[in-house]
């Protein structure tokens, strides 16, 4: 029934993203995968003349924006190592991030209703509106939320720092590459 | 018993009035909850279940319609931005310095009112755009022609926002100003500049253009490479997410690139055009923002610490800039810069608290929130004590602390207010207070300077 296929497409989303599966980012892989969560993947497919990468809205669950790269035909080693780090870095940073929020907004949603059942109020005010604590409360739940997460956190901005530098290093050397391989026919040229 | 499609049209606009409503006061939550949001949504589908049969057809078609999030941000622009003036929060897509996105402080009663307001008006607000799905929900076609055009509606509006990473030279500056930073570095400059005019010697243009150039060129370098660390955290915060490394306007390699090519002139330009030691403090300055208060914002609260340091620093370099030398004049200068960044900062935390936490970020905001008041509040006294030691150390005459007196106070008590009631208002007065107290401070401090010749003042030293 059309009505209930959001519904459990949110219900098989929730599954998988608890279950701990890693979510793939490919848009070629879009109609079958539609149900791996928590990414939403894209149906997107660049124009075929384009011979750039492609970048996309941010993901509801992780914010981050997804790639989608550019294989050339006449990718070199270094070339397709590049992308494949890129490929393999959002993919990692796209879990770790959906799953990050996916626990915060939990967690805090878990926190709101204990607080309001220990305070005997209820889930909704009397217009039907979702109740809510003030800042005050919830700073308690952020200070926690915080000191939970910190090993966490530790570990994820090692590895951030390491693979933000190995692409940035990767990028340099493609560039020297390609300038070389720019130059090299010219000077084949005017040394015979 | 349902009625006929054409009677339905006037209680179809009157439901999906409610409906949406409803769902456009969740919006904010729901865009950025996300899935919380949906979570919200299934739980209402089911209520809604419970509805009368009558609007059953009805109500799967409006939620059909509201399904997506790209509608929600739709529903956000029409009526939120509408009635823009009696919502407190800042729903509008662009990147805000201090709100939080949140409903936190917000009142529900205002946001209670809001809804019966908003029901009228949502009629003709949908007439105004989107006829096509509009015309599609008056005259009720069978559901899954609506919901296979919404389908489609929704993958053209998801493709159109894909967008080619091809660099275009014509956008470059735009994008390159947003990396370093420009109003930032613009503050710097000034306050570099405030440090280059207050210090007891002859003004020179060309030493001052030197410095100006010198300096503006290395906060840009830092500021280019502390958003070349950031950007998977700066794309979970509302305030950063549209950055260019974030929306993927440059690559990481031209980040970089940039920052070397500013740093490196302007550190030399300092070192050699100036004086070592003005070229020193600024590598120095670049140095302790990229290296250490950028990851150290993750680690521990003592980043503030340390951000407070960067952010003195710039006027003590005009200050060496023009007499070559680290004296008391210029650690007094550095020292008010130092202690108007806790007022400004905390504050300014204040309302970040949610994203700092989901974030990762370690403030003193989240994790020590007594501490960030408190130092706050110790920090807008010290600035009052340090106006007054400004005339004991020949930087200012004895005008300057009585003229600066009211500034000093207004900003005082407003830190008091903060430190005693801990709420979002209190926080947002002191951090606007913050931002026209410093510029106006270092004005009253240049019309005051202690002129040469006058009794205590040194001869300016090379």
């Amino acid at each position: 029934m059309a009505p209930r296929r959001p519904a459990k497409r949110l219900v098989t989303a929730l599954c998988r993203a608890f279950s701990g599966r890693g979510c793939q980012l490919a848009p070629k892989r879009g109609a079958e995968r539609r149900d791996a969560a928590p990414s939403r993947v894209s149906r997107f497919c660049p124009p075929r003349k384009s011979r750039h990468d492609w970048i996309g809205p941010p993901d509801k669950y992780s914010n981050l924006r997804p790639i989608h790269f550019y294989i050339p035909e006449n990718e070199s080693p270094l070339e397709q190592k590049l992308r494949e780090l890129r490929q393999e870095t959002q993919e990692w940073n796209q879990q770790f991030w959906a799953d990050q929020n996916l626990t915060f907004h939990k967690e805090k949603e878990e926190f709101v209703r204990s607080r309001l059942k220990a305070k005997g109020l209820d889930l909704r005010t009397a217009s039907g509106q979702k109740a809510t604590l003030n800042a005050e409360e919830m700073a308690e739940f952020y200070k926690e939320f915080l000191s939970k997460n910190f090993q966490k956190h530790m570990y994820y901005n090692r590895d951030w720092y390491k693979r933000n530098f190995a692409i940035t290093f990767f990028m340099g050397k493609v560039a020297l590459e390609r300038i070389w391989n720019k130059l090299r026919p010219k000077q084949k040229k005017t040394s015979s | 018993m349902a009625a006929s499609p054409h009677t339905l049209s006037s209680r179809l606009l009157t439901e999906m009035a409610t409906r949406s409503s409803i769902l456009a006061w969740r919006i904010p939550w729901m865009e950025k909850l996300g899935w919380g949001g949906g979570c919200i949504w299934y739980l209402e589908r089911r209520v809604t279940r419970e509805s009368p049969r009558r609007f059953l057809h009805l109500l799967r078609n409006v939620n059909q319609q509201w399904v997506t999030f790209q509608h929600f941000n739709f529903l956000r622009h029409m009526y939120v931005t509408q009635l823009n003036r009696s919502l407190k929060q800042q729903i509008k897509p662009k990147p805000e310095p201090a709100e939080s996105p949140f409903l936190e402080k917000t009142s529900l009663d205002e946001a209670k009112a809001e809804i019966c307001e908003m029901r009228p008006l949502v009629p003709p607000s949908l007439s105004l755009s989107r006829k096509p799905s509009e015309k599609a929900l008056i005259e009720p076609e069978p559901t899954s022609v609506i919901e296979g055009s919404i389908d489609l509606g929704k993958e053209t509006k998801e493709e159109k926002q894909w967008k080619e990473m091809k660099l275009r030279v014509d956008d470059l500056p735009g994008i390159l100003a947003r990396l370093s930073k420009i109003k930032l570095t613009a503050l710097v400059v000034s306050t570099t500049s405030a440090g280059f005019a207050l210090a007891p010697a002859p003004f020179d243009w060309s030493c001052f253009l030197l410095t100006f150039v010198g300096t503006g060129l290395a906060s840009c370098a830092a500021n280019s490479i502390n958003q070349f660390f950031e950007v998977p955290f700066d794309s979970n915060m509302n305030r950063t997410k549209n950055r260019p490394l974030v929306r993927g306007q440059i690559s990481p390699l031209l980040a970089v690139s940039f920052a070397t090519c500013c740093a490196v002139p302007g550190v030399a330009l300092l070192t050699w055009g100036v004086n070592p030691l003005t070229g020193a403090l600024g590598l120095f300055n670049i140095f302790l923002y990229t290296c250490c208060y950028t990851p150290l914002k993750r680690v521990s609260i003592a980043n503030t610490w340390v951000g407070a340091v960067v952010g003195a620093i710039p006027p003590v370099m005009g200050w060496t800039a023009a007499t070559g030398s680290l004296d008391a004049g210029a650690c007094l200068l550095g020292g008010i810069l130092y202690s108007w960044q806790f007022p400004h900062f905390n504050a300014l935390s204040w309302g970040l608290r949610e994203d700092y936490s989901r974030g990762g970020y370690c403030m003193m905001s989240v994790t020590h929130p007594a501490l960030c008041r408190r130092v706050a509040l110790r920090h807008c006294l010290a600035l009052l004590a340090m106006c007054v030691a400004a005339p004991a150390l020949d930087v200012t005459t004895w005008t300057f602390p009585v003229i600066a007196l009211p500034i000093n106070l207004y900003i005082s008590y407003l830190g008091f207010r903060f430190y005693r009631d801990a709420d979002r208002k209190s926080s947002r007065k002191l951090f606007f207070c913050s931002l026209w107290h410093l510029p106006l401070l270092l004005l009253l401090m240049l019309t005051c300077k202690r002129r040469a010749g006058e009794e205590g003042t040194g001869a300016p030293q090379s």
